[in-house]
């Protein structure tokens, strides 16, 4: 007796949909026997991780908040990913969208208007389709792999802010602290909507899964897109051209990413200080595939993923387990997600002796 | 410049390279047998607290090492099972695998932060490795002669042995080396445990000789560097250590840049040169092979079997 593979004519839409539920629901077993197994309460770490942010109605902001950003760089994301262009450095891209953002608020300090938020939020999106325009240009230009290229980028984008909060944009009053200046009233925008638990960030992310639905389920760009990854000579045939693809799904990962990463410095943080790199970007990469690259799902497996977060940081200080059990919990989720895929295409077929003879009996 | 200081930078570069000239030439017999495994950094992150956790509890650096390599293969079957048996994405499951490594090394070392070992330095006598002018062959840890003997023997293996020419066509034509008989799955899965091994003694490079402590995230991005190293030598084993140097170079001009303080330019450019640098150079080599003729021909694509 064996287990055997075989394929299926068309993906599998109900494993489509289905495994991303079964994936967050091993994780979680396979997550809780490893912190037994390594000496923690693994119950209670999944407890806490999944479910405490949810009940708790005082992790709710906590929660919005950091869904914001995830679901804002992975709708970028989801694009490039259906057309098989590997934007991984989108933690690049946050960071650049924010230091330019951040540029506007720099040289603005005594401006008091309504449109400087404006202007900071146009500059974070620009700011961040240039870093990802890099990667893009070597692509097209040099068939350079936008994999690493893209990658590299994070690491200058860390100097870059380091060197700028250190150096020319140091906060004068920050006592020697490594930050620019606090934003002022002007640059500011609340931490959430007046009276509720929405940050303004996820207000924005909701509105842009409408017009990432629009845009794939009813566009030709959509279609073109999907064509390109699936089958690239088939997208040829058609007229559509590689390079126009990796272009346009890149500066839209990145102008995503930007503006994901402004609206965290201006809503959340007020400034930019070391800590303002969280990983946001390479976490946004397991929201796309969480989310079945679908901006729907990608708005849901935002949330799930924000909870993880949030629940890492609740298990740390109530079950005491380290702060990377949260990005554990992640990376299995990531593994389960990739491991349910097979179900979509392939068809799992138990096969006995006993069928084995039944099949060569018919074949007689 | 005293002939002292073009010494004792040398032996940097020699010393700073060895990590990502290991950790690419495991990563150059993965890609080789046609998988690309972008998992390299978390494997070296495992690697690192590894080998420092089982060095500092057994006082035997010899020990440490081996438990890297093989922690190494062990987290890289992960990502072998996914991507081999299952059929995953590769560039997304070596993603998870670093997220992974990342996430399990923080967990395993935390209770060794804030310790230091006894640095696995040279084994040769004083008067041989603290030698003014010797130390140049003499002065390194072992971990450097292993990583040279390693590069050589994975360029002969890959190109003079029947066994090398079996991986090579693997990842050249799946299809028709699983017709003739080879087991694709098989050779793939031995070559994805061979590039875990080598990027976890790269991690324990880490921790065991270049700062003798475990910190969080301490390889700081070089397995990603590793994996540019692969395409800038053209999957060659002799270019390996070519760029491996190049790249050291680069890293210890940023350590005096550092150190004396003396420059130009704020550290921060300096600590970013490698990246920059990694992204001009696979830049050069791909406008040099317009037709993208070196890479396997089966690098990234799934196989299945039946």
């Amino acid at each position: 007796m064996r287990i055997k593979f075989e394929r299926r004519a068309e993906p599998s839409r109900l494993m489509q949909i289905l495994t991303p539920f079964v994936a967050v629901i091993v994780t979680m077993l396979i997550g809780g026997m490893v912190f037994s197994l390594l000496g923690y309460d693994g119950a209670n770490a999944v407890k806490e991780i999944f479910f405490t942010p949810v009940l708790a109605s005082y992790k709710w902001l906590d929660v919005a908040t950091k869904s914001a950003p995830l679901i804002l760089i992975a709708l970028g994301l989801s694009l490039g990913n259906q057309a098989k262009v590997w934007n991984i450095g989108a933690e690049g891209q946050y960071i650049a969208g924010a230091l330019a953002g951040a540029f506007v608020a720099y040289l603005t300090p005594n401006v008091q208007s309504p449109l400087i938020v404006l202007a900071m939020l146009v500059s974070g999106i620009v700011g961040g389709a240039l870093w990802a325009a890099i990667p893009a240009f070597l692509r097209t230009k040099f068939n350079v792999n936008e994999v690493l290229s893209s990658l590299m980028l994070v690491y200058v984008a860390l100097q870059l802010l380091s060197y700028l909060i250190t150096g020319p944009w140091k906060d004068p009053q920050g006592h020697n602290f490594p930050q620019t200046a606090p934003f002022t009233d002007a640059q500011l925008l609340p931490h959430a909507l007046p009276g509720t638990y929405i940050p303004p960030g996820l207000l924005i992310a909701f509105v842009f899964m409408l017009i990432f639905w629009l845009l794939t389920s009813r566009s030709v760009y959509g279609f073109e897109v999907r064509v390109v990854g699936a089958a690239p000579s088939a997208a040829r045939y058609a007229g559509f051209t590689a390079a126009r693809t990796v272009w346009s799904t890149m500066l839209i990962g990145g102008a995503m990413a930007g503006l994901a990463g402004i609206l965290e410095a201006t809503s959340q943080l007020g400034q930019i200080n070391l800590g303002f790199p969280s990983n946001y970007g390479f976490t946004a990469i397991i929201v796309s595939f969480l989310g079945r690259l679908h901006p729907v799902g990608v708005f849901i497996a935002g949330i799930v993923l924000a909870i993880t977060y949030v629940g890492g940081q609740v298990a740390q200080t109530v079950v005491h387990v380290p702060s990377a059990s949260g990005g554990i919990f992640q990376a299995l989720m990531l593994f389960m997600i990739l491991a349910g895929d097979v179900l979509v295409r392939y068809r799992l077929r138990i096969v006995t002796n006993f069928s084995q003879t039944l099949a060569i009996n018919a074949a007689k | 410049m005293t002939a002292d200081f073009i010494i004792s930078a040398l032996v940097t570069v020699v010393g700073i390279s060895t990590p990502i000239l290991l950790a690419a030439t495991g990563e150059l017999v993965v890609e080789k047998s046609g998988v690309l495994n972008l998992g390299v950094e978390g494997m070296m992150l495992i690697g690192a607290v590894t080998g420092f956790a089982v060095t500092f509890t057994t006082f035997n650096p010899w020990l440490g090492v081996l438990a890297a390599a093989l922690a190494g293969a062990a987290v890289s079957m992960v990502f072998a099972v996914l991507v081999l048996s299952l059929g995953s994405n590769q560039v997304a499951t070596g993603l998870a695998l670093t997220i992974l490594g990342i996430g399990l090394s923080t967990l395993i070392g935390a209770g060794f932060v804030g310790i230091i070992v006894a640095p696995f330095t040279s084994i040769f006598p004083d008067w041989l490795a603290k030698d003014p002018f010797l130390r140049i062959v003499f002065g390194y840890s072992p971990l450097v002669y292993l990583a040279l003997a390693i590069v050589f023997s994975v360029g002969w293996f890959l190109n003079k042995t029947h066994a090398g020419l079996v991986l090579r066509a693997v990842g050249e034509n799946d299809i028709s080396a699983h017709s003739i008989g080879y087991s694709v799955i098989g050779i793939r899965y031995a070559a994805v445990a061979f590039g875990g091994a080598l990027a976890g003694i790269a991690g324990s490079y880490f921790s065991m000789v270049i700062t003798p402590m475990w910190a969080e995230q301490m390889t700081a991005g070089r397995g990603w560097i590793a994996l540019a190293l692969v395409v800038f030598s053209g999957w060659k084993a002799g270019r390996l250590v070519v760029g491996a140097y190049l790249f050291g170079l680069l890293m210890t001009l940023e350590l005096y840049a550092k150190a004396t303080g003396f420059s130009v330019f704020p550290s921060q450019f300096w600590a970013s040169m490698p990246y920059v640098m990694a992204i001009v150079v696979l830049a050069i080599i791909s406008i040099r092979n317009k037709t993208g003729s070196e890479a396997p021909a089966c690098l990234g694509k799934p196989f299945m079997s039946n």
